[in-house]
């Protein structure tokens, strides 16, 4: 009992209008362990988190069950008690540092906060403490880092300056929500590191909240598997990684292993040249973002495109789509010059190329019906109405795998894999022969993600489209590009089959790259950054 | 059918009290000429004579039945207001959508067109139109939707410029998609819910708007019934302790009132328009 610092028994939250989020989640937090929380969006991970400290957010009540921090009921308390814990005994990392930090006051002030505030520490002591903290997290100039402001320090910074505003009151335990989700692969593995040494270094407790089991690996002594506000498995983190018990976990573990189907039929690969871009180079303003870019894409095959925000790969799509002239170089297309703006194109030309997006929410336009989104390319590129329109809506809903009374439904009541199954028949409504994929599975959940790409994967078999697929997902490239574009700082770095890449990657960057993708092992992190 | 019973059961007795008075005035509107016992112009009585049977609101300065002159009121006053504020919508919104649609110098030219007859005071520009063109129905009602149509341009034009950046914008802008097809479809159903909180709020400014003009002499000319003119007609009934101002005025309280209280309740469900990904 003494050892055990949280003790949650039997939560339940609700919202306020009666739905239940949490049905009945019991888990125990030791003294000095890091629990990882991990399911998919929608599974409970950040509700429990903030009902850890008593917490409900917007429109939500603790409905019934204990949250026992040392002894004291945190759900039946009064609010000053409440109040007394949060931030001294426990904290909250939330996943948006940018959010999370006032950009109007130096990061000083706002860690030194809260000690004051609860009247822990003098002044001195506080910004001692913070001190010894950012030379913990590897923070540059400990003594002065805390003089800048919120945006005078990078996203990787920022992110630990958090941990150590979360910290200032050494409280017990630390909630840590998705606190590296936000981050580029390779400054990922960095935070990770240090915020795991710094928690054991100071012999905290923490929930660690995350999407990711791969990055959770490497942190969390043992796990807690959740989906639809239910706790699926609880065991050390190894167990569960190579023995997992139930069904949903082995999906869960399995996903990242999983390779998609062979590649491709060679049956629709012609080794024409659909797609070149000839010393291409694009500004936004003055501000040159991609320059001296030569790419070919071969009609039926997929290359991706891979770089950390800001490389410029997203820019490149926009020069493809029309939607950002080039400033300098030539787009072909299938043999001739394709106009630089999306206006001088004509209708066959805008129907040949189709863009999916990242974030299917703002794809699809909420007040228009799944059936008049898909139908419309329809009757612009085909000119089909009324019955043949439906029918071939029918039709489309069919192949990407959605029922066909969700033709009738709009945007909101859809959950986001089916939003992005949408806008994938809305692309192939037009008949393309290119489909540019920005991104398209970032926002999904895992298992979402997955059965995304098998149906891309499976719609090229089927109609040999050819896909330009941009990605930071090193995980997604390796299964279903035939060849990698590795982009840095709006250049192209290296270019090579995808197999031959992962293999024997010829540049430093990219090796770098491919070393940051967080694998299942436990013990991948220490083997990284042993490595030299 | 569940969904409108369990939508209306959230409605807030505010929303509720707003909505009767607004149903309450739309009937007089409709029908308040037929109820009235006495013509707007007819003198049945003593001035600023008491309440009394058969006249329940007492008379005006001139001995004319308050009630009456109320009740014609209500058409000449929400009339007014009613045409001006749907004609500036109908001028604004596709100007609005227009500019911030196209950019560039035709956004420019009729943005700084904006700007500029909004740095003049409105009752100043209504003054002087008012003046130089003669207070005619018609010139008033055109004279205050054009002043009135500014705001809305702005409305229309930030709200839309939001819309016209969202990705499904794009997507149809790809597709080679027309003007009309892109204010129609895409981009004038996703501003709409703004721009009828707006419209309540414009109708209530309007009408206060109209009161204020009709106050200062430029509004409805006598001896047509309006509720501004008739608090400036009574105005000298205050200073005796008489009721006769009061009426006219509780009126245009009230019709205010009901629109803000609705306004209030609608606006409080739609404070995210954008950039809610959920």
């Amino acid at each position: 009992m003494s050892d055990k610092i949280l003790r949650i028994r039997n939560l339940r939250v609700s919202t306020d209008s009666g739905t239940e989020l949490l049905h009945g989640v019991s888990l125990d937090l030791e003294q000095g362990e890091i629990l990882g929380l991990i399911g998919e969006s929608g599974a409970g991970k950040s509700t429990i988190g903030l009902a850890a400290m008593g917490y409900g957010r917007g429109g939500c009540r603790i409905t019934g069950g204990e949250v026992l921090l040392a002894g004291r009921d945190l759900a039946d308390c009064s609010r000053q008690d409440r109040e007394a814990v949060r931030g001294a005994r426990i904290a909250y990392v939330a996943q948006s540092a940018a959010a999370a930090f006032n950009p109007a006051h130096r990061l000083e002030k706002q860690i030194i906060e809260a000690p004051l505030y609860h009247g822990l520490m003098t002044e001195t002591e506080a910004r001692a403490w913070m001190v010894e903290l950012f030379t913990a997290l590897g923070l540059p100039e400990p003594e002065s880092f805390g003089r800048r402001f919120p945006h005078q320090v990078s996203g990787g910074q920022l992110q630990r300056a958090m941990v150590a505003m979360a910290m200032a009151c050494k409280p017990d335990i630390l909630v840590l929500d998705e606190p590296t989700t936000a981050l580029d692969v390779t400054t990922q593995i960095e935070v990770l590191r240090l915020l795991r040494d710094t928690i054991r270094k100071y012999g905290r407790s923490a929930l660690y909240i995350t999407h990711d089991l791969a990055v959770i690996a490497q942190v969390a002594d043992r796990l807690v598997v959740l989906r639809h506000g239910q706790e699926i498995e609880t065991g050390p983190t190894q167990q569960i990684l190579t023995a997992p018990r139930e069904e949903y976990t082995r999906r869960l573990v399995s996903e990242r292993q999983a390779s998609l189907s062979a590649p491709a039929g060679a049956a629709h690969k012609t080794g024409r040249e659909l797609l070149r871009l000839n010393r291409v180079d694009a500004t936004y303003g003055k501000v040159p973002v991609i320059s001296e870019i030569e790419l070919s894409v071969k009609q039926g095959e997929t290359v991706a495109i891979v770089g950390e925000s800001g490389s410029g790969k997203s820019t490149l799509a926009r020069v493809v789509a029309g939607l950002l002239p080039p400033s300098q170089g030539a787009v072909m297309f299938d043999g001739a010059a394709l106009p630089p703006s999306y206006r001088k194109r004509g209708k066959d030309l805008l129907r040949r190329i189709q863009l999916i997006y990242q974030l299917p929410d703002v794809a699809l336009n909420p007040r228009q019906t799944v059936g008049e989104t898909i139908g419309r390319p329809l009757t612009r590129f085909q000119g089909l109405t009324g019955r043949a329109n439906r029918a071939e809506v029918l039709r489309l809903l069919e192949q990407i795998g959605l029922p066909a009374e969700m033709a009738d439904r709009l945007p909101d009541a859809l959950s986001g894999g089916q939003k992005q199954r949408v806008c994938i028949a809305r692309a192939l409504a037009a008949k393309p022969d290119l489909i540019i994929c920005d991104e398209v599975t970032s926002a999904l959940d895992p298992l979402v993600a997955e059965d995304i790409l098998r149906l891309l994967r499976r719609l090229q078999d089927e109609l040999g489209i050819t896909y330009l697929f941009i990605t930071h997902d090193l995980s997604v490239v390796k299964r279903l590009a035939d060849r990698t574009v590795v982009m840095q700082k709006g250049r192209i770095v290296e270019e090579a089959e995808t197999d031959r890449l992962f293999e024997a990657p010829g540049q430093i960057y990219t090796r770098k790259l491919l070393a940051s993708v967080p694998q299942l092992d436990p013990g991948w992190l220490d083997q990284v950054l042993t490595a030299p | 059918m569940t969904a409108v019973t369990s939508r209306l059961s959230a409605v807030p007795l505010t929303g509720w009290i707003g909505m009767a008075l607004i149903a309450i005035n739309l009937f007089l509107f409709a029908f308040g000429p037929m109820l009235a016992p006495y013509g707007q112009e007819e003198i049945v009585g003593v001035p600023f004579d008491a309440p009394q049977p058969g006249h329940p609101l007492g008379f005006d300065q001139n001995g004319r039945d308050m009630l009456s002159r109320v009740l014609y009121g209500a058409q000449t006053s929400i009339g007014i207001s009613l045409a001006a504020v749907c004609l500036s919508f109908a001028i604004g919104v596709p100007l609005g959508i227009l500019a911030a649609l196209r950019g560039g110098w035709l956004d420019l030219v009729l943005s700084r067109l904006v700007d500029t007859v909004m740095s003049i005071p409105v009752l100043i520009s209504a003054l002087v139109v008012l003046q130089a063109l003669g207070s005619s129905l018609p010139v008033l009602i055109v004279t205050i939707a054009c002043l009135d149509s500014t705001r809305v341009f702005r409305l229309a034009r930030l709200v839309a410029q939001g819309i016209n950046v969202m990705d499904y914008a794009e997507v149809a802008r790809l597709r080679g998609e027309g003007l009309a097809w892109m204010i129609r479809r895409e981009i004038l159903p996703n501003v709409l819910p703004p721009l009828v909180a707006e419209f309540g709020m414009r109708f209530c400014f309007t009408f206060l708007f109209v009161a204020g003009l009709s106050f200062l002499g430029l509004g409805v000319q006598p001896p047509f019934a309006d509720w501004g003119g008739m608090v400036r007609d009574n105005q000298q009934g205050i200073l005796y302790g008489l009721y006769a101002p009061l009426f006219p005025a509780a009126a245009i309280a009230l019709v205010t009132i009901g629109v803000n209280l609705t306004v209030d309740w609608m606006l409080s469900g739609r404070t995210t328009v954008q950039g809610d990904n959920r």
